[in-house]
């Protein structure tokens, strides 16, 4: 029966999705290779002082990302510092520094870790006028960045690859910002709060007080999604009520989350000029997804560990209107986009469930990925399954016309060896180092063995990967954490980012060559499967060991 | 490297401006945004919140309360909710917090399913819950004896509703036929016989009960 209920589930947003899919993609398509600007936009390009009409050579891009991220993280920081004399602050106190840092990375990386608790930490200031605008602009950057690498495919004998300026900016007002106002909407009228009000104190049916949190949630909650960065403005994230209070907040929630990146691959197949491209890319993106939520729906229905058997079903850290299918279905989304909200306590799950919500980001979060990075993700993962094949057969590796020489090489390894090589080397300093061990064991970790391990990699998983969510029970706060997840989410951010940029740069200059009856295609089934292998493998390979210590032997427990 | 500092310097520059732009933007936004919930949609936009026979706002219909004394024994005139790890963070230390359901500290409890303190806690919770209601351990349905994410579930499962209606229709003097047809009318089935689970909203169901009366 839970089947049943599951392949609705997934067949009702696969068909929402296949609706929206050309027109939202033909659209973004527009958006990026338009030569006109609209009116309000050369406002925004007169005030920044830029030229619209300017190509950018890879260097000045990438230049124009980390100078704008950079003075983001700044902004962010000093926001959160001064809270106290900030208007609609709720009496909280300026952030500590190291948190601030934190939460600052956090943020402008479109990750959203959250070591702090937004009900005892932050007022509505910090969250609307600060958290809310990365969620616009960094999800923006992530789109920018997927379209300049189309670009490296795109264009021929090219020294620039756009402008960055003008990416961010139509990213934002022309995309995130009109479906984020209408679904806004939407969502206040499905019961989403927002307003500035003070908090509101009941006595409540039986006679006791009960303190409820109120703020301007549905505008930031929507944009949260959109742009999948997934950090609440509760503390339970989309688990409470006022984010998320019924099955249709959570299944908008969900589309939103999927929507651009799923779009995306045909935005990609429009401007390549083969949409069926686009295609090849979204099916393994599918299959993937589609495996996880198989799996996910199996664990928690079937198993048999003591908590499961004894209250006879795994519903601890789940909410009762969305239950087993709907928490592993936005779960699943949650972390194969790279979002990191969570609709149930992903540290609550069972041993195997919560391992496959880790599997979902160790693979690079490509299925389908967050907002442009997961398209750009997954262009580099076809790079390497395409040169894997050309090695298969001897002949020099091309992909959309385009050879994949040592250079393009090099970019693309390194790009899929930062985030595992983060992850690694995060953990084992975590129980290596003797202070940050000790800073583990005393305060961070919420439970013991196996699953307390688990806590420790799904933390260093999530930041690497841009994600966010978390096991939640772990207190991230500490100097440690807060230092080495800051860390760790902007290598995972940047240095892919960087490399992506150069890729597309040298992609740029080069010419098409043409294709023969020996050009492998790219556009088959075939390739589609080779690429799932290739993603499968390549995390597989890495992570194994780890989760063999974690989730693996807590579940062989049972 | 002179010429690479100048430009550096002017992305610097172009990107402050551009995060403060962006941010007035977003600000405009959230305001355009309050002010349509509140010009259409004030009541979902303020919090849902609800209000008892004399007029006074007992709480929220979206977020839910405990239905217990303060030593956290249930009240048997009610209709209980699930067990809360939500906490009130502005207790003195030496209280413990019988009441939980804290919508100013929303949290699971983040326990694993090997965790030996939930195992007990389970355990005593479901045995506690079959006496107080005349059934066999085995029909205390899961959510009764589990923590929700958020510490606010408003809501329980018909089955968590069903084995507590003998017991509210017995203390407030009503049949078992008028309970049922209160928790019938506080029930939302799954949407389009597939999108959610079927709950009963404990909050609107208690208070309409109190209304009854």
């Amino acid at each position: 029966m839970v089947y049943f209920y599951a392949i609705m589930a997934f067949g009702l947003i696969a068909i929402i999705l296949a609706a929206i899919y050309k027109p939202l993609g033909d659209y973004m398509y527009r958006v990026f290779t338009s030569d006109k600007d609209l009116f309000f936009e050369k406002w925004i390009y007169k005030i920044i002082g830029v030229d619209p009409r300017k190509g950018q050579t890879w260097k000045a891009y990438l230049r124009g990302i980390l100078g704008f991220s950079l003075l983001s993280v700044l902004f962010l920081y000093l926001l959160q510092r001064i809270q106290s004399v900030l208007p609609f602050s709720m009496g909280f106190d300026n952030v500590p520094g190291p948190l601030a840092f934190n939460t600052a990375a956090s943020f402008v990386t479109n990750t959203n870790w959250q070591s702090y608790s937004p009900d005892v930490t932050l007022g509505y200031t910090v969250q609307f006028a600060g958290l809310a605008v990365q969620n616009f602009v960094s999800a923006a950057v992530g789109i920018a960045v997927a379209i300049a690498l189309v670009r490296g495919f795109a264009l021929r004998k090219s020294e620039t690859i756009g402008n960055f300026w003008v990416d961010l900016t139509r990213a934002t007002m022309r995309i995130l910002m009109p479906i984020s106002i209408v679904m806004g909407i939407i969502l206040i009228g499905l019961g989403v709060t927002q307003n500035f009000a003070d908090w509101i104190h009941v006595t409540t049916i039986a006679g006791n007080q009960q303190t409820i949190m109120q703020g301007p949630v549905a505008s930031q909650e929507v944009i949260k999604e959109l742009g999948t960065n997934g950090g609440g403005f509760f503390n339970a994230n989309s688990s409470h009520p006022y984010e998320n209070p019924n099955m249709w907040t959570n299944l908008i929630e969900i589309l939103l989350m999927l929507c651009i990146p799923v779009a995306l691959t045909r935005t990609f197949g429009r401007m390549v000029g083969q949409v069926k491209q686009g295609y090849a890319i979204l099916g393994a993106m599918v299959i993937l997804f589609a495996a996880s939520f198989t799996f996910v729906v199996t664990a928690e229905s079937f198993s048999n560990d003591p908590i499961t058997s004894l209250t006879g079903g795994s519903m601890e850290g789940k909410e009762t209107r969305f239950g087993i299918v709907w928490s592993g279905l936005f779960g699943t989304t949650s972390t194969s986009t790279s979002t990191g909200a969570v609709n149930s306590m992903h540290d609550s799950y069972t041993a195997l469930g919560g391992m496959m919500y880790m599997l979902n980001m160790m693979l690079g979060e490509v299925s389908p990925g967050g907002v442009g990075a997961g398209l750009y993700g997954i262009l580099v993962m076809a790079v390497v399954a395409v040169f894997i094949a050309g090695l298969m057969v001897g002949r020099t590796p091309e992909y959309l016309g385009k050879k994949i020489g040592p250079r393009e090489m090099k970019m693309a390894s390194l790009y899929f060896l930062v985030m595992p090589i983060t992850v690694v080397v995060g953990v084992s300093l975590s129980f290596a180092l003797p202070f940050a061990r000790q800073s583990i064991f005393d305060t961070s970790l919420n439970n013991s063995g196996n699953h307390g391990f688990s806590e420790v990699v799904y933390a260093f998983t999530s930041a690497a990967n841009n994600n966010g969510s978390a096991f939640a029970g772990i207190t991230a706060d500490t100097p440690w954490l807060d230092t080495a997840l800051g860390m760790a989410v902007l290598l995972g951010r940047f240095l892919p980012i960087a490399l992506v940029i150069a890729l597309a740069g040298s992609l740029a200059k080069q010419d098409v060559v043409p294709v023969t009856s020996g050009t492998m295609r790219t556009d088959t089934k075939l390739f589609t499967g080779l690429l799932v292998f290739v993603i499968v493998l390549i995390s597989a390979l890495t992570f194994f060991p780890t989760l063999a210590l974690g989730p693996l032997a807590e579940g062989l427990v049972a | 490297m002179k010429n690479a500092m100048a430009l550096n310097m002017r992305s610097y520059w172009a990107g402050l401006k551009a995060v403060l732009v962006f941010t007035v933007i977003v600000i405009v936004y959230t305001f355009l945004m309050t002010g349509i919930g509140q010009l259409g949609m004030p009541d979902k936009a303020n919090g849902s919140m609800v209000t008892n026979a004399s007029g006074q706002v007992v709480g929220s219909s979206l977020i839910g309360q405990s239905f217990v004394d303060k030593d956290g024994n249930a009240l048997p005139q009610y209709f209980q909710s699930r067990p809360s790890a939500a906490s009130d963070p502005n207790l003195p230390e030496d209280q413990t917090d019988n009441v939980n359901y804290a919508a100013n500290a929303s949290s699971g409890t983040n326990k694993g399913h090997q965790d030996e303190d939930l195992i007990k806690s389970v355990t005593e919770l479901r045995s506690e819950i079959a006496k107080r209601e005349g059934v066999s351990v085995k029909q205390v349905p899961a959510d009764a004896t589990t923590s929700s994410s958020s510490g606010l579930d408003p809501n329980i499962s018909p089955e968590y509703a069903a084995i507590q209606v003998r017991r509210v229709a017995k203390e407030r003097g009503l049949t078992e036929e008028q309970v049922e047809q209160q928790v019938k009318k506080y029930t939302t089935g799954r949407g389009l016989g597939f999108v959610g689970e079927p709950v009963v909203n404990v909050v609107q169901l208690n208070l309409a009960l109190d209304n009854l009366q």
